[in-house]
């Protein structure tokens, strides 16, 4: 296996876009991310596309080669990844492998997702379809509600509280202001965020992320040549992929995702690193428990400590281990097949001190956490800068 | 040991739904832990459950299974 850089990274503003096609999107962060990595079309080897339910979302099947023509990238491998919300973690994390193998050199991964041409409850619909729809689906669950129930139990066994909730709602929007990316650029307070519009007990609508429009793209190459492209190269330290069950209630224990912790466990091996060197994270808060539990899954604070440990301000722009400077799912937005590759993208912006008015001051090791489905599938990232 | 009683694992009630089930919020569902082992995840009918409530199922409806709570 041979060093791998991210030479390369381009994203759409992530919103609602009723003029816009999925494609038109793909396409942009793709152009973006190749003229980012100075990569001409015809220079990449193959092409992923991260993309959870376009079939559904907006009828159209056989979406990479779809993608990747459109682009100029003729001829070579285009695979779509479906991994639901982990759809563009997940082809990076195959993208990687391709160039580590030295099957391939340069590798363009595209993450999309375009939702908001469906109304809400359907697209509840269609993200139900991440879920067992022959057992929790069929009794009338939704994302939303699936968190809910790990929610109620992570109260029951650790004593969280709908404050620590809102405190990671409240901190992704103070970021998210910051973003001029960013779906929701609005600071809440704790009280808007205590009072929220039910959606599934404990979860209001200000625990949930959005329904997005966007796209971000990921070029990858060896990191030996990675001069050729750029003068600003991120390394790929370690990457790891790993799966659990579909359905909630075959899980032994829902407060913990063991795909989380086996996927952060082999990518802190590879890269050589522990919890504590993490200097800033992206994580997935598709709902608010989901970065709290995240934040103990990967061993930032002990388990049930996840609560306290952002209700204290650890994972403020401002604190010792900032989390979602990029505003996160919640208000940065959340096309679910973007959002992995679009965490890369936030973290290598901070890497690179391009984070404007939310750069942090410590940016040489940094981490991404794409959760698919309620665990089903992780990916976990670490960068660094060489 | 009985598939038909258990204890309540975790619960919520849902405000916002799909299009299949919008009719009928809020509702509640769970999932049950079965004294017979194994969990299943259902619906509620009746009054409100919390963990570790015992629950009866009381009917399956298009294979869901609907608990009450024992008094």
């Amino acid at each position: 296996m041979r060093p791998v850089a991210v030479i390369g990274i381009g994203k759409t503003a992530f919103g609602a876009f009723p003029d816009r096609d999925l494609r038109s999107l793909a396409v942009e962060a793709g152009e973006k991310c190749l003229d980012n990595g100075h990569a001409a079309p015809s220079q990449v080897d193959a092409f992923f596309l991260g993309n959870f339910a376009g079939p559904s979302f907006v009828g159209q099947n056989h979406l990479a080669p779809y993608v990747s023509t459109a682009l100029g990238i003729q001829g070579v491998p285009a695979t779509r990844v479906e991994a639901a919300c982990a759809s563009s973690g997940s082809a990076l994390f195959h993208a990687y492998t391709g160039v580590a193998s030295g099957v391939y050199d340069t590798v363009l991964v595209v993450g999309v997702e375009k939702m908001t041409s469906q109304p809400t409850p359907k697209v509840t619909e269609i993200l139900a379809g991440a879920g067992d729809c022959a057992g929790e689906i069929k009794a009338g669950s939704t994302f939303a509600s699936l968190f809910a129930m790990i929610a109620r139990r992570h109260m029951y066994q650790f004593g969280t509280t709908r404050e620590h909730l809102a405190a990671v709602a409240v901190k992704n929007h103070a970021n998210g202001a910051l973003n001029p990316d960013a779906q929701m650029r609005k600071v809440i307070t704790m009280e808007q965020a205590m009072a929220g519009k039910p959606i599934a007990d404990p979860l209001t609508l200000y625990d949930c992320s959005l329904i997005s429009d966007g796209a971000a793209a990921v070029l990858l190459a060896p990191a030996e040549r990675a001069s050729e492209f750029t003068d600003k190269p991120v390394r790929v330290l370690g990457i790891a992929q790993a799966s659990d069950f579909v359905a909630l209630d075959e899980k032994p224990d829902i407060t913990t995702f063991p795909a989380v912790r086996l996927a952060s466990q082999k990518a802190y091996a590879m890269a050589g690193v522990g919890p504590a060197d993490i200097q800033l994270a992206e994580l997935h808060d598709c709902f608010t428990i989901a970065e709290i539990i995240a934040i103990e899954d990967l061993g930032f604070a002990p388990r049930g400590a996840g609560g306290p440990f952002t209700l204290e301000g650890h994972t403020a722009r401002t604190g010792d281990k900032p989390i979602n400077t990029s505003g996160g799912l919640k208000s940065k937005g959340h096309p679910v097949g973007a959002t992995g590759a679009a965490q890369i993208c936030d973290l290598v912006l901070q890497m690179r001190c391009e984070a404007g008015a939310r750069q942090v001051p410590r940016h040489s090791l940094a981490l991404a956490q794409n959760l698919g489905g309620s665990g089903a599938t992780c990916v976990v990232t670490i960068l660094g800068t060489v | 040991m009985s598939d038909a009683t258990g204890k309540v694992y975790t619960e919520t009630v849902i405000y916002s739904a799909t299009e299949a089930f919008a009719a009928e919020v809020p509702y509640q569902t769970a999932i049950v832990t079965l004294d017979a082992g194994g969990r299943v995840t259902g619906r509620i009918l009746g009054e409100r459950v919390g963990i570790d409530d015992r629950v009866t199922r009381v009917e399956i409806r298009g294979g869901v299974p609907f608990f009450k709570k024992i008094a």
